[in-house]
């Protein structure tokens, strides 16, 4: 029977099945971090249990580190969050898993370490207690986020206890126009879906536009299939995957080189394999977006203006209603009137090479708006370095942008990194909520592209009317 | 984990869509390394301001909902980070069921991992029940997970669906991991097979 790359990944990941088609399903690379896994790691100590296979487990702090330059001096961080990182610290050493502290250059955003330490490779099976573990996608990998009893299962059995979800197919045709970037396609997506629109599913990402995408865009793709509610998004491999991956610190070499290689190129769907949902975008139909509201789904061209209440129907009525008051605008309002206070450029979303790249190429030779506060926070310290190194780092600060250490930052404000209430940020990161920045403070979600414009006029902007 | 078999209390009324975890437990109270203790933060910025007083119109400060069980929610409850704080948070403040249309995926896990049994009904139950909810106090509902069956104040009955294994643990309040180490040459079997096809992994 034609099987769907999701169902191929299935089928080499079943250890067990009983009779109701509930799985046991074997993982291939766990990921941990720092606030997920604390509870995980008490569950097994107090039962006597151990890390199944600390060989396949991955620890970095990423999401309460501080990213300011001076953050080896430990009191940076509030009390709470240097027990959680300690605690990590000694889980990593008591239980024997693979370790990048705060002080390794290679420390980052998990879902960039993973890739860019060659731990993620096609056709594997990736977990992590962070539902942005749908980046690993990108890969051809199934990859989703789980809670923390479920870490503290793959702890103690590399395995997960699932249900197959349905397969949808996510078809971008044609070409992306200029200006507009994966992070477009993305939230294009979860336009059409709304925020629960992939729920039971796991979406395959096709088409030539996603063909044409580098490894960071396509990551950054399926880094907000969960924004769609789908449990992972998933990208066929192909030769810039495998170019990718090549001569990674944890890559195979040689002839498990080959062999692997032999394996991902038969990854991909066969033809009339069966898909319970398809959603169809032309690329060339795809504009610029921002969010105006407090869900991923309120996604809108940055030509149009903000929607009333009026326009919806059911329980997104009084929702709408709620974003608007909650985001400060009106009705009405053009979104390329609304003025900003912040832009963040990083994110497990948007934290890569080729999004630093992609805000420098627009920022040279430009200033951020006099009273704007602009951060850079790359998505790994070798991010940072490469960044660096490419003289993009000098480019943005030139610029007038903050230049930090790598972590999660202000994608979700657990660090210092925050918004004071009725604060306005462009963010390339991949949610909107209330508070979810800082209490009170107001989300506008953009690619890369589209921070750095808004950067040098101060409000949202259509990056293609930049000079 | 504690069973859950039958549960009689107050239903409070959410009727908001997609009522996210950032919501249900902002992140600020995720930097704890325990489960327990996270019920006087459940819903904090919807349900103190910002000096840590009540807001007065929020649902579960109302006194007729402040010692709810039951949550009847709007569309795609649970939605965005993974945070298991977020069910941690609800059955410490003492919910333990939660009725909507639709949940996201890994809250609706993490709900069964935690003795929380989350309810997708058809949207005109949901509504009965919204309505039935907002009665207050006198809106006292009874979910019975044995015969999948929602009893409510007028003696009204609605049947839910609940997957039999989910239902079993639930039942018996039964850890996953025992039961999955139960399974533990299986397990043994399958790498070792994985690591000749694959040894890469």
């Amino acid at each position: 029977m034609a099987k769907t790359l999701y169902d191929k990944i299935w089928d080499a990941h079943v250890v067990h099945e009983a009779d109701d088609g509930t799985c046991l399903l074997y993982i291939d690379r766990h990921l941990v971090h720092e606030v997920t896994s604390p509870q995980a790691f008490e569950g097994l100590r107090m039962s006597g249990r151990t890390v199944r296979a600390p060989e396949k487990t991955i620890a970095v702090p990423d999401h309460n580190v501080p990213t300011t330059l001076d953050r080896a001096n430990a009191a940076t961080m509030t009390e709470d969050s240097r027990v959680q990182v300690d605690a990590l610290d000694s889980n990593a050493k008591e239980f024997g898993i693979h370790y990048y502290p705060v002080s390794d250059v290679r420390q980052g955003i998990v879902h960039i370490v993973g890739p860019e330490q060659g731990w993620t490779l096609p056709g594997m099976t990736v977990v992590c207690g962070d539902s942005h573990t749908a980046t690993h996608g990108a890969f051809g990998s199934l990859a989703h986020g789980i809670g923390t009893s479920e870490v503290e299962h793959v702890l103690a059995t590399q395995t997960l206890i699932q249900k197959k979800s349905k397969n949808m197919k996510v078809e971008i045709t044609g070409h992306l126009r200029p200006g507009v970037t994966a992070k477009d396609i993305t939230m294009a997506v979860i336009g059409a879906t709304g925020t629960a629109g992939g729920t039971g599913y796991v979406i395959e990402y096709c088409g030539t536009a996603i063909e044409d995408l580098s490894m960071e865009g396509r990551m950054t793709v399926c880094n907000m299939a969960i924004e769609g509610g789908a449990r992972a998004g998933l990208i066929a491999p192909d030769e810039k995957t495998f170019a990718y991956c090549m001569g990674r610190p944890h890559a195979p070499k040689g002839a498990a080189w080959e062999a692997a290689l032999a394996y991902w190129k038969t990854l991909s769907t066969d033809e009339g394999a069966h898909f319970d949902k398809v959603l169809t975008i032309a690329g060339e139909d795809i504009a610029p977006l921002v969010t105006w509201g407090t869900s991923p789904e309120d996604v809108l061209p940055i030509t149009a203006v903000v929607p009333s209440p009026e326009d919806y129907t059911g329980g997104k009525v009084d929702a709408v209603r709620r974003s608007i008051a909650y985001m400060g605008l009106e009705a009405g309002q053009k979104l390329s009137d609304v003025t900003i206070d912040t832009v963040f450029i990083g994110s497990c979303t948007n934290g890569r090479i080729e999004d630093l790249r992609e805000v420098a190429a627009i920022m040279k030779g430009k200033k951020v708006k006099d009273g704007l506060r602009a951060m850079v926070v790359p998505g790994s310290g070798l991010v940072r370095a490469q960044a660096e190194e490419e003289g993009i780092a000098d480019i943005l600060i030139e610029a007038g942008f903050e230049w930090r250490m790598a972590g999660c930052s202000m994608c979700l404000a657990m660090n210092p990194d925050q918004l004071k209430p009725e604060e306005r940020c462009i963010s390339t990161s991949n949610r909107n909520f209330e508070g979810r920045q800082g209490r009170g403070g107001r989300t506008h979600l953009a690619s890369p592209a589209m921070a750095a414009a808004a950067a040098i006029t101060g409000r949202l902007t259509d990056v293609r009317e930049l000079d | 984990m504690e069973k859950f078999t039958t549960l009689e209390g107050v239903a409070a009324p959410m009727p908001l869509v997609n009522i996210d975890t950032d919501m249900i437990i902002p992140k600020q109270f995720l930097k704890t390394i325990k489960r327990t203790g996270l019920g006087k933060n459940l819903f904090d910025e919807m349900r103190f301001d910002a000096d840590g007083n009540e807001i007065e119109d929020f649902v579960l400060n109302m006194a007729a909902y402040r010692d709810a069980k039951i949550l009847v929610a709007g569309d795609n409850f649970g939605c965005g980070s993974s945070r298991e704080h977020a069910p941690w948070a609800l059955a410490d403040f003492g919910i333990r069921c939660v009725i909507s249309t639709s949940f996201a995926d890994i809250f609706f896990n993490n709900c069964f991992k935690n003795g929380i049994l989350p309810i997708v009904l058809p949207q005109s139950e949901v509504d009965k029940l919204m309505d039935d909810a907002q009665r207050g106090a006198n809106a006292v509902v009874t979910v019975d997970l044995e015969s999948q069956t929602i009893k409510g104040p007028d003696g009204g009955t609605i049947s839910f669906d609940v997957e039999p294994f989910r239902k079993h643990c639930l039942l018996n309040g039964l850890d996953d991991i025992g039961l999955t180490m139960q399974k533990a040459a299986s397990i043994d079997a399958f790498e070792a097979q994985y690591e000749t096809a694959a040894p890469w992994i």
